[in-house]
């Protein structure tokens, strides 16, 4: 069996403050990975520092590696700018550009890789729309402003500006958390489909959602790795009894 | 007293306090507003002392002291009346001001984005500082600088390579003078310097945070960020340029000493020329009789006066609804 990614001893920092300890997971390919654990546990840095986005975080700090297919991202001669390009993040909020338009707003990415081509462009448009399940509501109004998307609809939006760039993983931070549930169901079917062609790493603090979407679920608490296995062990019977605690809401 | 009585009697002394804390606190409300309206009422005085001054000029040349040319306070023949234009000091306060937009607004964007997004906070206090400092300086002191050390500086050095490489455009041409309209320019391009940069610096500031990430997450290096935060911060940009706009066309003093001061339709930039603000400094104190004399420059102070005030009134309202679109945008 092979890893997509393979995190080993990461710690992570604020200034003096630890965020993460020691973390060492193994993730698979094509398969989705939910990673919860009540607020502050870290779990938001754990997925930021699989894309080098954590270290932009004024006094931010990262030891430890990170593997992608078997090689380190904080390798030395690694550039932070290309591993962003094969590991794509979808955010909390939706943070499409304004002053783009919907099609910009999705080529913007590949415009960044230097494509310019106007077929070519139009091609990969319209087949990242039609992935993120967003084209059919916008193919006639792809020259309307990004911001006049409803919340749900700029979300998927945002998904397909990151699948444009034809990233080998997705990364979402909550990516629900402010979306009403209509929206938030539309974006987890979303997830189920993206994982066939992708590995999708979620982050979520709504652990039905996690039951709901993922393969494997790492539980996080104060910054230390408590358990990480197959979603339906961890649901149906977690090893550690911090890990029931949790699932069962005695706290969190 | 009963209980019934005692809450009565209580509910009315609240009522008596209250009511006297409100006669206080609308004198005091009262008060304040007449203060604040003697902002309405100074400019409105300015507005009308200024026109009632020009109103001999606006009578005896009409709509046409906007585009006359000819400025003669002591025509050559003793008979004929003295005639005045305005249009060689609009085209001297265009130009110059063009030239210092030009020279003045890639440098102080060049500023503003190395502060937001490129250097330490650390060293941010210390640019920020030093470029406030720059606004500081009074316009006199700048004057001096331009005549002691720019002028011979771009007379010898500058301009003459510049007319050896552009010469065949008509800007160009003829004899390098060091006081011209081209050294006004470059003096008004670094007094805006302040304005324009400190102004970008808030706009690129209040881009969220959540704009950049995107466009990191897409694999962008920091100039193709740098890209994103200068176009949503866009139209904040632009009021930031025309604020200081408007303190080229008002700059005065500075431009005074080294522009040349001859009522000019100038075609090339190295010719003397005049402003809107720099004639009035300068002619005022001979400016006795005849009284048209006075009231010529008093009209050109009106078209300042208007011009100043419409570039800063629109420079105003881009930027506010700048900010407008970036606290909704944060609110998504």
């Amino acid at each position: 069996m092979s890893y997509k990614i393979e995190t080993q001893n990461l710690s992570a920092w604020f200034g003096s403050k630890q965020v993460l300890q020691d973390i060492t997971m193994k993730i698979k390919g094509n398969v989705v990975t939910a990673i919860i654990g009540p607020s502050g546990c870290g779990k938001t840095t754990l997925i930021r520092c699989l894309n080098r986005m954590h270290e932009l975080t004024p006094r931010a700090k990262v030891t430890g590696k990170v593997l992608l297919d078997g090689e380190d991202i904080y390798g030395e001669n690694v550039d932070p700018v290309t591993v962003r390009r094969r590991i794509g993040m979808v955010f909390q909020k939706p943070n499409p550009f304004p002053m783009m338009s919907i099609y910009d707003n999705v080529a913007a990415g590949l415009k960044l890789n230097g494509i310019v081509d106007k077929h070519r462009l139009d091609k990969i448009v319209e087949k990242s729309l039609k992935a993120a399940h967003l084209w059919d509501e916008v193919k006639l109004e792809l020259g309307k402003s990004g911001a006049s998307l409803s919340g749900g609809q700029q979300q998927r939006l945002c998904i397909a500006r990151a699948l444009a760039i034809e990233p080998e993983v997705i990364l979402m931070d909550e990516p629900t958390s402010a979306l009403d549930p209509t929206a938030a169901a539309k974006i987890e079917q979303l997830i189920r489909i993206l994982a066939e062609d992708y590995t999708v790493v979620i982050v979520t603090h709504n652990m039905q959602q996690a039951a709901r979407v993922s393969d494997f679920t790492a539980f996080l608490y104060l910054g230390k790795l408590v358990e990480y296995g197959s979603t339906k062990d961890i649901f149906e019977n977690p090893k550690s009894e911090l890990t029931e605690k949790y699932i069962t809401g005695e706290f969190g | 007293m009963t209980q019934h009585e005692k809450s009565q009697n209580f509910l009315s002394k609240i009522k008596t306090n209250h009511k006297k804390r409100f006669s206080g606190d609308s004198v005091f409300r009262t008060i304040i507003l007449l203060i604040a309206c003697n902002i309405f009422i100074i400019l409105g005085l300015i507005i009308f002392k200024i026109t009632q001054g020009a109103w001999l000029s606006i009578q005896t040349y009409g709509i046409k002291f906007l585009w006359g040319t000819t400025w003669q306070p002591f025509p050559p023949e003793p008979t004929a009346p003295p005639s005045f234009g305005a249009l060689p000091l609009v085209w001297g306060t265009l130009t110059t001001s063009a030239i210092a937009l030009l020279l003045g607004v890639p440098i102080s964007l060049g500023i503003a984005l190395a502060l937001s997004e490129f250097t330490p906070k650390s060293f941010n206090y210390v640019i920020s500082f030093f470029v406030e400092l720059l606004a500081a300086i009074p316009s006199v002191i700048y004057g001096l600088w331009g005549i002691f050390i720019l002028i011979p500086f771009l007379q010898n050095n500058v301009y003459p390579h510049l007319q050896a490489t552009l010469g065949f455009l008509p800007f160009f041409q003829g004899t390098i003078r060091g006081s011209s309209v081209l050294t006004g320019g470059i003096v008004l391009a670094i007094m805006i310097i302040p304005t324009v940069s400190a102004i970008s610096r808030d706009v690129f500031a209040a881009v969220p945070n959540s704009q950049r990430e995107a466009i990191i997450a897409l694999g962008a290096t920091r100039w193709e960020k740098a890209r994103i935060v200068m176009s949503y911060g866009r139209s904040g940009v632009i009021g930031a340029i025309m604020l200081g706009l408007g303190r080229a066309i008002g700059e005065t003093m500075a431009i005074t000493m080294v522009i040349g001061n001859s009522f000019n339709m100038f075609t090339s930039l190295f010719e003397p020329g005049s402003t809107l603000a720099s004639i009035i400094a300068n002619e005022f104190t001979e400016a006795s009789s005849p009284p048209v004399y006075i009231s010529a420059l008093m009209e050109v102070g009106l078209i300042l006066f208007a011009l100043a005030i419409a570039v800063n009134a629109s420079a105003r309202l881009v930027i506010w609804r700048s900010m407008r679109k970036t606290k909704e945008a944060e609110m998504l």
